[in-house]
């Protein structure tokens, strides 16, 4: 077992209260988190094996399996997991989700007005390779409205969850696009509340990986908390 | 200058939608309808059979309907990643009632960070619609009295009312061993304790 993660930085992420957003109003605890040291249930996690994923998880254009693709301007969404200390993370599992080009979501509770596409579910998922490289083939989701302020819209976004390898590196995030100009009027990308680390929430146009004739490209790279040397460390599990 | 390190990616809620790239066939999605994420005592697991079960409230009383929940937990033996017990699960709170449950095994005692140990307990990730990052719980156990009070995370809550929140109660339903943990987002009295660890 290798050391501790980095302390997670929460004045980084949103916090639980955002009025703005106001689902989180009743949904935030009143009481400050207890902080513990990490002990063996925090530093490990689920391993997840390339035998539960099928080679088209990540092509979100073809995994409908309805013979036809998906309806919308094609992309490639790739990029790097690493942790803050630079180190690349491997095999982890990547599961994404979104509306389809129209802004509409294949779930039972979304009622939007915006047609389904019959050819797009909108579920993905992929394992980071040995250099923490991971990428899906899908289409850009379109923004669409919701109640909030009356009618609030959100950017246009993917939804990602990943487990890194321990439970403290768990993290569920939304990938933005740029250029969008939604992404300064939304309230969920505005709970953030550092534009700096708003910044890292949006996948950069990357035309040297654009498919001529076929699709273009965004990048997104993914920072998941960083692990401790184990340097002289205090006795540990077990130990 | 302090060294630089990279920083980590912020959260943003899973939202009302998080089914459709968690749990698919909970969607409404025809894939993946196999999968019983929620099920983790299979086939010769050792330990004794357990459900684990509740429901989320919100800080008006009412139940949170759309979350998605993950437990992670050591084996009868408290050994994390064993053979044969993946010790991961996750499941989806019902969209009508707001109810959910694990079926798993109960899990040993495991080692803190000095040696002594951590009474039995499952940790638990709660993702919703409005929760901005997840949050992170434990459910221990009614009938470990002797090593809860012995547990170094229970015994560090200063707040000694508010231990409580994290005893999951055992009973007998139908011969099944159930587990009863029900979670209060937001309350004055009852709100369950959440951890950054």
């Amino acid at each position: 077992m290798s050391g501790d993660f980095i302390r997670r930085d929460r004045a980084w992420h949103p916090p639980g209260l955002t009025p703005n957003y106001k689902t989180s109003v009743l949904r935030a605890p009143r009481r400050a988190l207890l902080s513990f040291e990490q002990s063996i249930g925090e530093k490990s996690g689920p391993a997840f094996g390339h035998g539960a994923i099928d080679p088209l998880d990540n092509d979100l254009i073809a995994n409908f399996n309805t013979g036809a693709p998906a309806l919308g301007e094609r992309i490639l969404l790739h990029g790097r997991v690493l942790d803050e200390c630079g180190r690349p993370v491997p095999h982890t599992l990547i599961e994404i989700w979104q509306a389809n080009a129209a802004g509409r979501y294949r779930h039972v509770n979304d009622g939007y007005l915006a047609p389904l596409d019959p050819n797009f579910g909108g579920c993905g998922r992929t394992l980071s390779d040995a250099e923490g490289r991971y990428h899906f083939l899908t289409i850009k989701p379109g923004p669409y409205p919701w109640r909030n302020n009356g009618s609030d819209w959100r950017a246009a976004h993917i939804h990602l969850s990943i487990f890194g390898e321990a439970f403290a590196q768990r993290l569920i995030t939304q990938i933005y696009f740029e250029g969008d100009p939604l992404i300064a009027l939304c309230p969920i990308v505005n709970t953030i509340p550092d534009k700096r680390a708003i910044d890292m929430l949006i996948a950069r146009l990357d035309m040297g990986e654009m498919a001529p004739f076929d699709r273009l490209a965004y990048r997104f790279d993914i920072v998941l908390r960083g692990r401790r040397a184990t340097y002289f460390e205090n006795r540990t599990e077990g130990a | 200058m302090p060294v630089d390190y990279l920083k980590e990616t912020p959260s943003q809620t899973a939202g009302p939608y998080v089914h459709i790239g968690t749990l698919p066939a909970a969607a409404g999605l025809p894939l993946r309808t196999q999968e019983n994420l929620h099920v983790l005592a299979q086939g010769a697991a050792a330990g004794e059979r357990i459900r684990l079960e509740g429901v989320i409230h919100d800080g008006a009383g009412a139940p949170v309907k759309d979350a998605m929940l993950e437990i992670w937990q050591a084996d009868a033996s408290g050994r994390y990643n064993a053979p044969g017990f993946s010790g991961w699960g996750r499941t989806a709170a019902d969209f009508k009632t707001g109810e959910w449950f694990f079926e798993t095994v109960k899990p040993g005692p495991t080692p803190w960070r000095d040696g002594r140990l951590q009474a039995p307990h499952v940790s638990l990730l709660i993702f919703a619609r409005g929760i901005n990052i997840h949050l992170h719980t434990r459910a221990y156990f009614s009938d470990e009295t002797a090593a809860n009070e012995a547990d170094p995370v229970l015994r560090a809550i200063e707040q000694r009312n508010r231990v409580p929140t994290l005893i999951a109660q055992r009973s007998t339903r139908g011969g099944q061993t159930v587990y009863r943990f029900d979670v209060w987002l937001q309350h004055d009295e009852r709100e369950t304790v959440f951890f950054d660890m």
